[in-house]
């Protein structure tokens, strides 16, 4: 490759002049890979102390950290969702009151499905694609540090205002003209609307760096027909982000206008229009649930592809239906509206749509089933987890077949039934892979990994406990249980069963304590992992565990599919030449990954945080008065500017090539190497 | 760090903002007896200076949304309309004829005026007259802005309350000719 | 797999069996039932879904029994090489996996079309009750209660009640739906699927009922704090049965006979009640609460909520916020006696 030959005399010129002359008391930064290694953590890593902390632009750790805040988000709603099972385990229950039992299924749906599913998918993208796609960082490493400010800010602002009794009341759906400025008197439909523009902004965000970072950041040799399939999925839910997440942000915007300055959108008397707000709701709300369930896509494939040892059967038509699922995503938005009264015609086209979207579904299922059947399982917890995921996804993917139909969807529709369709889905189609992943990753994000043991009883105790929480939710459902209920009276006969509903919560919580328990525990006392634990096929394990700030000490260059598994020998080729001394990238040809030119990446800055800050301030202040927006606009500008500052031109280049290093520096730097 | 300052600044906010969401379900209406303990007496409060006595609803924004409820409900919108008055004198302006205090417009409504305004004594439940009382003075913009009420889902005549500027009362100018005879 | 695990599995497994063998059984009784239908419109939903299931319940234990072949047929060429990956798969097995992959799509194809068509046919039987000469009732659905009025083209013939609809077996109705406030969604499961109100719109729906019986509806669109509570019945009745009904609630109300009711009504009408409630021959005509009038010959009072006794009423009419927190009736601290003669003449209301 070009790569390779072109840079082959860079490497020598550094033979040459680089070695160290001989002092005994300086530890041995003496060979040239230690050199470069040496050069390489001081360009990329990020400065010591919470200032470092706050200013890093470091894809891993921003990725780490935002991990982490979902996860606690997640738990957030898990606690929320317990309180709520709780509530119902019994008619005419009075733990919780009509106006807290609101604001509680209000916050839980939130949470989940805004601080917790979007984000951790693209934290899992930030943390992962560039070390998949073979490259040292994110394609905007600033934007990806903004994107979690911003979300960071959203989900405490959330929380806050919840706190204080100013918790959104009114579904995670927001319906007008409940949620409108006559029937949700006070803030808290606006802080829930704004909620949404934090975290679709930060989405919106993830999504541009992901999709740059896979078309341009891809190692050579990586065509287009040779990316992972954890890389497609999420290439392609970002792609989804950007295409749905407008119309939640434009119907989140009309929402706010109508309650602060009184304007008509969704009033039918002065010419607006309920209805307005349920299509562009749905318009991102359906496309929302294949954001989060696309990815899961990208687990069990690499899940599956590691514990099978061997390739995913149908990589094509797992990629061809990924991306048809994408598409055919945004057009079914309608059977969440069967029952506002459709013509006949349009029930028909969103029937057949919805339909539809099981065959790329099959496609998946089938093809994984025939690589476990052709492959040799070996049953480790990630894996585990995806068996769980087929278990729980494919019954959740058949009852949303039957929820297509008009007719029995407009018996279904807001009932529990449709509580239990959906958990089966996202729990099981998003959440159990996340799970797994989660199993599967964490000794590269840690360098240690989980204990097995532990690992084994989560599962099981997570799947008998989703099952018995959600399986009797059917039936409820067909007795005629609606949904956003805070309570039922004792003549309905609906007690029994939710009483088991709550009794497999709090499995549930078990469950996920044990998954918290194991995490920690393995974190200080796991097994030392090694680079490649699992014998896995993709870029992300050729490198330590956990990676180097700068990732790969040199870019592989990839040969098959698999890459790892496509390596015969040790010495796989590799691309060198990048300089070592400023944050440079490889940057490839889109379809070919042909090496095409080098860019500069940008270091470290508070800035992004400064941004997501003051539109934070600006967003929040927009909630009490319209005013908000202008003056708000003044520190968001200054911060912008700051962001944009232009450096000199090689500033971020400027640091002292290794072997020009001090006798004190060199110390420094060993000291930091051990 | 940011744990703590998140704690501050919530702990702050809470003081601020805890009452001013909460939904009065199961309602202690703020203190009516010192109203009605007055309801014999031949004063009338038009020309006294207003006692301060701060209506709490008028910093809960549920409280006033349900006064502006009940202003339809019990038909106040009939004479008064949305505020423009008609029948009977507009409550969006700043004039005031038997005085624009919160105690004064729970008198009004319990007592009834000359001229037209009926008595709602014993038709209206008292914290139900504090929730109007406070709607009343949203009209002319005299509560806070964050928590008085957006437009409504109906033909949208004037301003909603939270847009409305202050209309700061007028001195009263004593009890209009009209209302001096009994009648 | 560990053996614990397996156990694990299986017992997994038979609990699902036997909760589908459950579902399967269960739940089709029941006043508020969708398996229970009474009437064409949830006959045929009922139908499909029966269709549905068990084909779908067919596809899922095909689907798990394939996932757990293919994990036992691993287990046995385990011992081989288990951690070198096996980069080039025979082809010749590939071929022949991705023949039956293809087949599988092509089987769910067929599924899929047979589920649309049978979906479309039933969605045209629930449009083929449609008919301007049916029994027009208009509902409209208000924060947390439900308003119902007959309509007649003669204005005198029409009537309010609130939270009870009474419809002639045998006999479609059309029921015009709107919402004064927010969007609520009608539902009786046993009669068919449900329909929004939404403020701004009409919609339509058509039911029929087959039995005589009484069936309970809830609200099943979201609609704020007390959403849980928003429920009413529809009482099926043969038609002389129905027609009489309907004579009475033309009526105006009856005039109190006793002391006690008159005092009653006396009550009634100086009190906060007649703010919000119309009682038919009465100076009470308000019209933003249930109408009273006939309110003795309903079921249950508070939207569905209680059933329709003394003691309740008494309940109701002095705190209702304790029952119902946040629905539109204030606590009426009245006196003993008062209360009492108000709930005579209430009760009077037949």
């Amino acid at each position: 490759m070009k790569a390779e030959e072109n840079t082959a005399q860079n490497d020598e010129t550094t033979a040459t002049t680089g070695a160290p002359s001989a002092q005994e008391a300086v530890p041995a930064v003496s060979l040239i890979e230690d050199q470069e290694r040496a050069e390489l953590e001081r360009t990329w890593r990020d400065e010591p102390g919470l200032w470092g902390w706050l200013r890093s632009v470091d894809h891993k750790s921003i990725g780490k950290r935002y991990i982490v805040t979902a996860f606690v988000f997640f738990l957030l709603g898990g606690l929320l969702a317990v309180l709520m099972r709780l509530q119902l385990s019994r008619p005419e229950n009075t733990l919780l009151g009509p106006d807290l039992y609101n604001q509680i299924f209000t916050m839980h749906g939130t949470t989940m499905m805004f601080l917790f599913a979007i984000p951790v998918m693209e934290a899992m993208g930030i943390y992962l694609v560039p070390l998949m796609v073979g490259t040292r960082n994110i394609a905007f490493p600033r934007l990806a540090a903004f994107s979690y400010w911003i979300y960071l800010f959203g989900g405490i602002t959330l929380y806050v205002f919840f706190f204080l009794n100013i918790g959104p009341d009114t579904g995670w759906f927001s319906y007008v003209p409940l949620a409108g400025p006559e029937f949700s008197p006070g803030k808290r439909v606006d802080i829930w609307s704004q909620l949404i523009n934090f975290t679709e902004i930060a989405a919106l965000a993830a999504s541009v760096e992901l999709i740059a970072t896979v078309f341009k950041l891809r190692a050579p040799g990586m065509s287009v027909n040779r990316i992972p399939l954890f890389v497609w999925a999420l290439l392609v839910m970002s792609f989804m982000v950007i295409f749905a997440m407008p119309a939640v942000m434009t119907s989140s915007l009309f929402l706010t206008l109508d309650r602060l300055v009184g304007t008509h959108f969704f009033n039918p008397a002065e010419g607006g229009d309920p209805l307005l707000w349920q299509h562009l709701f749905w318009f991102f709300g359906h496309p929302e649930v294949y954001i989060i369930f696309i990815p899961a896509l990208g687990f069990v494939s690499s899940i599956i592809q590691t514990f099978t040892r061997r390739p995913n059967f149908g990589y094509t038509a797992l990629v061809l239906s990924m991306i048809a699922t994408g598409f055919i995503g945004f057009g079914l938005w309608v059977h969440h509206m069967f029952a506002t009264g459709l013509p006949q015609l349009g029930e028909s086209f969103f029937t057949a749509a919805t339909m539809m979207i099981a065959i790329p579904s099959g496609v998946q299922i089938f093809c994984w089933i025939a690589t476990l059947w052709s492959g040799r399982p070996q049953f480790k917890t990630p894996l585990l987890f995806v068996l769980g995921f087929f278990f729980i996804f494919v019954l959740g993917g058949l009852s949303g077949v039957m929820q297509a139909s008009v007719p029995v969807n407009l018996q279904v529709h807001d009932t529990f039934f449709v509580v239990a369709h959906f958990h089966y889905v996202l729990i099981g189609g998003a959440v159990f892979p996340l799970f797994g992943a989660f199993y599967y990753w964490f000794p590269k994000m840690t360098g240690r990994m989980m204990s097995e043991r532990l690992g084994r009883w989560n599962f099981a105790l997570l799947f008998v406990g989703f099952n018995l929480t959600f399986f009797p939710m059917h039936q409820l459902g067909l007795q005629g249980m609606p949904r956003r209920v805070y309570t039922y009276l004792p003549g309905t006969g609906w007690g029994k069963l939710n009483m088991i509903a709550t009794a497999g919560g709090v499995v549930m919580t078990v469950g996920v304590a044990l998954l918290i328990a194991n995490a920690l525990w393995s974190r200080r006392r796991g097994r030392a992992a090694g680079d490649n634990p699992w014998g896995a096929d993709t870029l992300e394990w050729a490198t330590s565990s956990p990676p180097p700030s700068y990732n790969f000490e040199y870019i592989p260059i990839v040969q098959g599919r698999e890459a790892l598994w496509a390596r015969t020998t040790d010495d796989a080729p590799i691309v060198t030449g990048l300089r070592t001394n400023c944050r440079d990238v490889l940057v490839t040809k889109t379809l070919d990954a042909e090496p095409d030119n080098t860019m500069t990446l940008p270091s470290p800055s508070i800035w992004p945080m400064g941004v997501a800050f003051s539109a934070a301030v600006a967003f929040i202040g927009s909630c009490f008065t319209p005013w908000a927006v202008v003056w708000g606009a003044i520190p968001l500008f200054v911060s912008l500017v700051g962001w944009g500052w232009p450096k000199p031109k090689d500033e971020t280049c400027d640091l002292t090539p290794v072997d020009e290093w001090s006798d004190e520096e060199r110390r420094k730097e060993a000291r930091r190497a051990q | 760090m940011i744990a703590t300052a998140c704690g501050v600044v919530g702990a702050l906010c809470l003081i601020a903002a805890c009452k001013r969401e909460e939904r009065g379900l199961r309602v202690d209406p703020p203190s009516s007896s010192r109203v009605n303990s007055k309801t014999l007496s031949e004063l009338r409060p038009g020309n006294v200076q207003p006692v301060s006595a701060p209506n709490e609803f008028e910093e809960n924004a549920f409280a006033m949304n349900e006064g502006k409820r009940l202003y339809e409900w019990y038909n106040c919108v009939g004479c008064h309309a949305h505020g423009g008055g008609g029948m009977g004198p507009p409550l969006m302006d700043a004039k005031w004829i038997y005085g624009g205090a919160p105690e004064q417009i729970f008198a009004t409504i319990v007592e009834g005026r000359p001229n037209g305004m009926p008595s709602f004594r014993g038709k209206i439940p008292d914290y139900q007259v504090w929730q109007l009382a406070a709607y009343v003075r949203s009209m002319s913009g005299q509560v806070s802005k964050d928590a008085a009420p957006g437009r409504d889902d109906d033909m949208n005549t004037k301003k909603p309350e939270q847009s409305t500027e202050e209309q700061k009362p007028l001195p009263t100018g004593g009890v209009p000719k009209s209302a001096e005879r009994p009648q | 797999m560990s053996v614990r695990m397996r156990r694990l599995g299986r017992g997994a497994l038979r609990s699902c069996v036997l909760a589908f063998y459950a579902l399967a059984t269960t739940s089709c009784t029941g006043s508020q039932s969708i398996l229970n239908p009474a009437g064409p419109n949830a006959g045929n939903v009922s139908r499909l879904w029966w269709l549905m299931f068990y084909t779908c319940a067919a596809v899922f234990l095909l689907v798990i029994g394939f996932l757990i072949a293919a994990l036992a047929r691993t287990r046995r060429g385990r011992n081989k090489t288990p951690h070198v990956p096996d980069t080039d798969p025979d082809a010749r097995r590939e071929r022949r996996m991705r023949g039956v992959v293809a087949g599988a799509v092509v089987v769910t194809v067929i599924i899929l079309f047979v589920f649309l068509v049978a979906s479309f046919t039933t969605s045209r039987s629930l449009y083929a009750l449609a008919d301007p000469n049916n029994l027009r009732i208009k509902v409209n659905g208000q924060q947390w209660w439900w308003q119902v009025e007959y309509e007649n083209d003669v204005a005198s013939q029409t009537f309010r009640t609130a939270n009870e609809i009474h419809i002639p077996v045998g006999q479609t109705v059309t029921l015009r739906l709107t919402s004064s406030d927010v969007i609520h969604s009608f539902w009786v499961p046993n009669l068919g699927g449900k329909r929004d109100l939404i403020p701004g719109h009409e919609t339509t729906l058509w039911l029929k009922a087959d039995k005589a019986g009484t069936y309970r509806g809830q609200c099943a669109e979201y609609c704020g704090l007390q959403h849980a509570h928003m429920a009413f019945v529809v009482v099926a009745e043969p038609v002389e049965q129905f027609n009489a009904w309907m004579e009475a609630q033309r009526r105006p109300a009856v005039q109190p006979v006793s002391a006690e009711q008159q005092r009653g009504q006396q009550v009634f009408l100086s009190s906060p009640c007649v703010m919000c409630h119309t009682i038919r021959g009465t100076d009470a005509n308000a019209s933003v609460a249930p109408d009273l009038t006939h309110l003795a010959s309903r079921q249950t009072i508070a939207a569905g909520m209680l059933p329709n006794t003394r003691g309740h009423l008494g309940g109701w009419i002095s705190n209702s916020q304790e029952l119902k927190p946040g629905n539109r009736m204030p606590p009426n601290p009245l006196a003993p006696e008062d209360l009492q003669a108000l709930l005579s003449y209430l009760e009077s209301l037949k």
